[in-house]
């Protein structure tokens, strides 16, 4: 068997005396997308800034690649092959939409901190950053600072940063909240088109891109999860109807 | 031993001068994320306009109004100059209150000429309360202590026991959440402003006859309630507490002090050179501790931000 | 700094610096050569040493606060520390007879200033913001108070003196002359911006404008943002030495006001002043405050306060600084439509203008009033010299004060909708023709 992408076991995460994460059993394969849904204040996005360094976990263990992420700094997470987007908007929003793109590079191409470089001169920086421009359709707005673009326009670039330092696993907070539909769906067919062969770990409330996205489901209840496995797995699961589902899907008919 | 009751008593009365102004400081840190680089420039303030009153209506006039002066002149800067600068974020925050400082600075110089004022304690507080041994402990000095302790309750109980208190300390972690419920959060901010800026002013009210009044105030005692903060970490009203009662005490003794550097030297076994204007450590002989006194609250702040970032009471994610 | 962000090179395909970015920095050599010559007098190289000094001064400060988004309370401790071991060194040379050019010292102020910035920076980057600007003005307090504690190094307050002219002499020149020294420092300080320039397009300093927008999303494209700080730190620490040494070189002394928290201030003023956003914001405000301070100084005992008034001003209106000003204009201009806005700018500035000075003129009556010694009435202003206590002046201070601001506030309206108009694309100079 191989080295899963991502592990979570017994992760633990207690703020104060209200434990929040409950011990989580997790193993995501590679290229796998997988989607975590879950009530509202289940812990997704604490989930989240466990496995990326933000927050210390209190117990429990987050493998990437079979590497204990233990006490790492999220820089130096990152720099391990993990990636990820934020709930809300988090770009560089005074600098160019080439430039957001530009510095996202910039480790992956290997400049460390250096500074006898010109960022200029590097034919592979300013062509890699175009490429990645392309791919989230930007290339238009290039030379815009990033503050001044749409709102689906800043969460595709986030996706563009995301992506473009070369992570082989994506984590992506709730890409398409606060969208319209057609919204929606081209940022969808963005992440389908940029994830290819790549590992994706999301969080999302809209059960349209999931169940559109996703190979593999898990649920989050109350810090716990209570569900993994195939979307129409996941959908006939008992105990996910009645603790969170159940309610969702009957409002969609 | 009367020496060290002495020290205690000066450097309790320093401690205080310095939390009346730290706790401020800190109150409108928490609440707006913004340090007020002016802080001590209203302390300023404050013992100036008492001492322009104080010509006129005598002292306790001047004790009473130059603050509310000092807190609407506060709430004032708030509402037009602060609220003004806000949107553009944090540093752009700071370096204005940096600019009010200096404006503050130049216009006392303007109104009141670069010497110092003739600003003195009421007649009946000018008498010896007791004394500790040869020491005669002023009475003024005496009722400062008390009615910075008086001042301190009160804010207290305001803060912790009204509904007014409960709404600030609610608008100090959750802004949004409290204007949702319908509270009017940008005059809360101001009121907080004013109420901290008039605090500042009692400060300079009951400081500037010990002293001093003159242009510089603001910025000898600024520095150091910046420091005091640091120490106590950013936004703990205890921290501000416990560390200016710590710089209080500690310049007072390391001032009286007859420590002189040249022992420390002799108990390591090393001898007095003869000719000292070649050597380089010849500073290091000569120097004494009150000599290093005033630059003792900038060595611990270093101290304790190489050992413990985040001061002596500071929450990690300030 | 929140709306105004670092022009990107240009995304070519041909990896040389094309001629837009060559071009200002041979104009600005071009002009430094031939500056002395048309203005040769001793007190105009004067004024322009200093004003070269604060430039190379300023454009480090701006490698914290306009590129790494740091606000440093006691940046004059680096400089002030670079100059005086220039000055020791200085006499060691004179001292040893040492085979050293002078032209070489700056590298050296440079250096120490480096050595200090690291161990300092090793502690204070942790944070950007509030806890960095209290550590930086704590530090700079430490230092200045040192400056009198430690005399062997700083000399105590006579501060420390020395003789340039002892160095071995560089192709014949021995420094005794105000204009060779000129162009030492102009040689530094094209240098120093260049280099600081060039530091700005590097990996680091590219990360650094991204850690002072947005400190969490760079540690999560692989970079430390302590460590990107901690560079911008060393960096501005480097070249504020060598502004040190040139000032050493300049002045042959150094005392305990080049380290003074005051020095520090004046350095935030004159950069915030000249524009944090653009790299050549701070040139401009060390061009302006040099000036500036070299006319008002002789002109009116409370220039400061104008300057504190200014300073704040500039905080709340105009957030950009002067070259944030500059290059408001650019979209008008490249529309080529500066030429509508003259003559609005006209009927609002010139009579602004006139307000602030009536306005400045109160001032100082005001002041004459409170502050000149009982009998001495007569005041000079203006060129005019006229009896304070009379009544007649106020009356046209008042008048040209309450006029001006008023004229002003008339123009406004139209200098608002045609700026409107002037930045719209395929907007028309008038409303509606000829109506």
């Amino acid at each position: 068997m191989t080295v899963p992408a991502l592990q979570l076991e017994g992760l633990r995460k207690s703020f104060g005396k209200t434990e929040i994460i409950r011990g989580v059993d997790l193993s995501i394969g590679r290229s796998e997308r997988h989607a975590i849904i879950g009530p509202n204040g289940a812990g997704k996005s604490t989930l989240f800034n466990l496995i990326t360094g933000r927050f210390p976990q209190t117990s429990g263990k987050v493998r990437l690649h079979g590497h204990d992420l233990a006490g790492m700094a999220p820089f130096e997470i990152n720099r391990r092959g993990l990636s990820r987007s934020f709930q809300i908007t988090n770009i560089f929003s005074n600098m160019t939409v080439f430039e957001n793109v530009r510095c996202s590079l910039l480790w992956s191409q290997g400049y460390k901190y250096s500074f006898w470089n010109m960022v200029s001169r590097s034919r592979e920086l300013t062509e890699g950053a175009m490429e990645i421009l392309e791919q989230i359709n930007l290339t238009s707005r290039a030379q815009l600072p990033a503050g001044v673009l749409s709102y689906a326009e800043q969460r595709a670039l986030e996706i563009g940063i995301t992506i473009a330092g070369g992570a082989d696993v994506i984590m992506l907070d709730e890409p398409t909240a606060g969208m319209s539909h057609s919204e929606t769906d081209y940022i969808v067919e963005l992440i389908r088109k940029v994830t290819e062969n790549k590992t994706l770990i999301m969080v999302e409330h809209d059960m349209g891109v999931v169940f559109g996205l996703a190979d593999y489901i898990s649920v989050l209840v109350y810090g716990e999860i209570i569900a993994t496995g195939r979307p129409e797995e996941v959908r006939a699961n008992p105990k996910v109807q009645e603790a969170y589902l159940g309610a969702a899907l009957e409002a969609e008919h | 031993m009367d020496l060290v009751v002495i020290n205690l008593i000066d450097g309790l009365f320093y401690g205080l001068l310095l939390f009346m102004l730290s706790s401020g400081l800190t109150l409108i840190f928490s609440m707006m994320g913004v340090l007020n680089f002016a802080h001590a420039s209203f302390y300023m303030l404050g013992a100036y306009f008492a001492y322009q009153i104080s010509m006129y209506l005598g002292f306790w006039m001047g004790l009473l109004i130059a603050p509310l002066i000092v807190g609407i002149a506060g709430a004032g800067v708030e509402r037009y100059g602060l609220r003004r600068v806000h949107q553009y974020g944090h540093v752009p925050e700071l370096i204005f209150t940096f600019g009010l400082a200096l404006l503050i600075e130049e216009l006392v110089k303007f109104f009141w000429g670069n010497n110092l004022m003739a600003y003195q304690e009421p007649e009946i507080l000018k008498f010896a309360l007791f004394s500790v041994g040869a020491n005669a402990v002023p009475a003024y000095k005496v009722f400062m202590i008390f009615t910075s302790i008086a001042i301190f309750v009160g804010l207290l109980y305001v803060l912790t026991r009204t509904r007014v208190g409960m709404i600030i300390q609610a608008a100090l972690s959750y802004p949004r959440t409290v204007e949702a419920l319908g509270h009017n959060v940008p005059l809360v901010f101001m009121g907080v402003f004013g109420v901290g800026t008039a605090l500042a002013g009692v400060a300079g009210v009951l400081a500037g006859p010990v002293l001093g009044t003159f242009p510089g105030m603001a910025f000898v005692l600024g520095s150091i309630v910046f420091v005091t903060i640091v120490i106590g970490g950013l936004g703990s009203l205890w921290g501000a507490l416990a560390a200016s009662l710590l710089l209080g005490w500690l310049t007072t003794f390391a001032a009286s002090s007859s420590f002189q550097f040249a022992d420390l030297l002799n108990f390591f076994g090393m001898t007095r050179p003869e000719d000292m204007s070649e050597s380089y450590l010849r500073d290091l002989w000569s120097l004494t501790l009150p000599q290093i006194g005033p630059i003792l609250p900038y060595i611990l702040m270093v101290l304790i931000l190489v050992f413990r970032p985040y001061g002596l009471f500071g929450k990690r994610d300030v | 700094m929140t709306d105004t962000y670092q022009k990107t090179a240009t995304v070519t395909k041909a990896p040389v610096f094309s001629m837009a970015q060559v071009a200002p920095w041979v104009i600005a050599v071009i002009f430094l050569m031939v500056l002395p010559i048309a203005f040769g007098s001793n007190s105009a190289i004067t004024i322009m040493n200093q004003m070269m000094i604060t430039i190379v001064f300023a454009l480090s400060y701006n490698m914290l606060l306009g590129q790494g988004g740091m606000l440093s309370f006691g940046h004059a401790v680096y400089m002030g520390v670079g100059g005086f071991f220039c000055m020791h060194l200085m006499n060691i040379v004179e001292a040893n007879e040492l085979p050293i050019p002078l032209p070489v010292l700056p590298i050296f102020g440079g250096l120490f200033g480096l050595g200090l910035a690291t161990i300092v920076g090793s502690f204070s980057t942790r944070k950007a913001g509030t806890v960095f600007a209290m550590i930086s003005l704590g530090i700079g307090e430490l230092i200045a108070a040192c400056s009198v504690i430690i005399v062997a190094f700083f000399g105590g307050e006579e501060g420390m003196p020395g003789d340039r002219t002892y160095f071995l002499p560089f192709f014949g020149t021995e420094f005794l002359r105000q204009i060779e020294v000129y162009y030492l420092i102009a040689f530094w300080t094209v240098l120093s911006a260049l280099l600081m320039y060039l530091f700005s397009r590097t990996p680091v300093g590219r990360m650094a404008n991204a850690v002072r927008d947005n400190p969490e999303r760079a540690e999560f494209l692989g970079y430390s943002a302590r460590w990107v700080r901690f560079f911008s730190f060393c960096g501005a620490g480097f070249f504020a030495g060598i502004a040190g040494g040139l000032f050493a070189i300049n002045y042959e002394i150094l005392t305990e006001t080049n380290l003074s928290t005051t020095q520090s201030g004046i350095i935030l003023l004159i950069t915030f002043l000249g524009g944090v956003g653009f790299f050549f914001g701070p040139i401009l405000g060390a061009i302006a405050f040099t000036l500036l301070q070299s006319v008002l100084s002789l002109q009116s005992e409370i220039w400061q306060l104008y300057l504190g008034a200014l300073f704040l001003a500039t905080v709340m209106f105009f957030p950009g600084g002067l070259a944030g000003v500059l290059m408001m204009h650019v979209p008008a201009a490249r529309m080529g439509r500066l030429g509508w806005l003259v003559g609005p700018y006209l009927r609002t500035i010139l009579p602004a203008l006139i307000g602030i000075a009536g306005l400045a003129a109160l001032m100082e009556l005001l002041f004459h009033v409170r502050h000149s010694a009982t009998g001495d009435t007569d005041m000079t202003l203006f060129w005019v010299t006229f009896d304070s206590h009379s009544i007649l002046p106020w009356i046209v201070a008042i008048v040209a004060t309450v006029g001006g601001i008023w004229l002003a506030r008339q123009g406004a309206p139209k200098l608002r909708e045609t700026w409107h108009r002037a930045n719209t694309p395929g907007a028309a100079k008038t409303t509606g023709g000829a109506a």
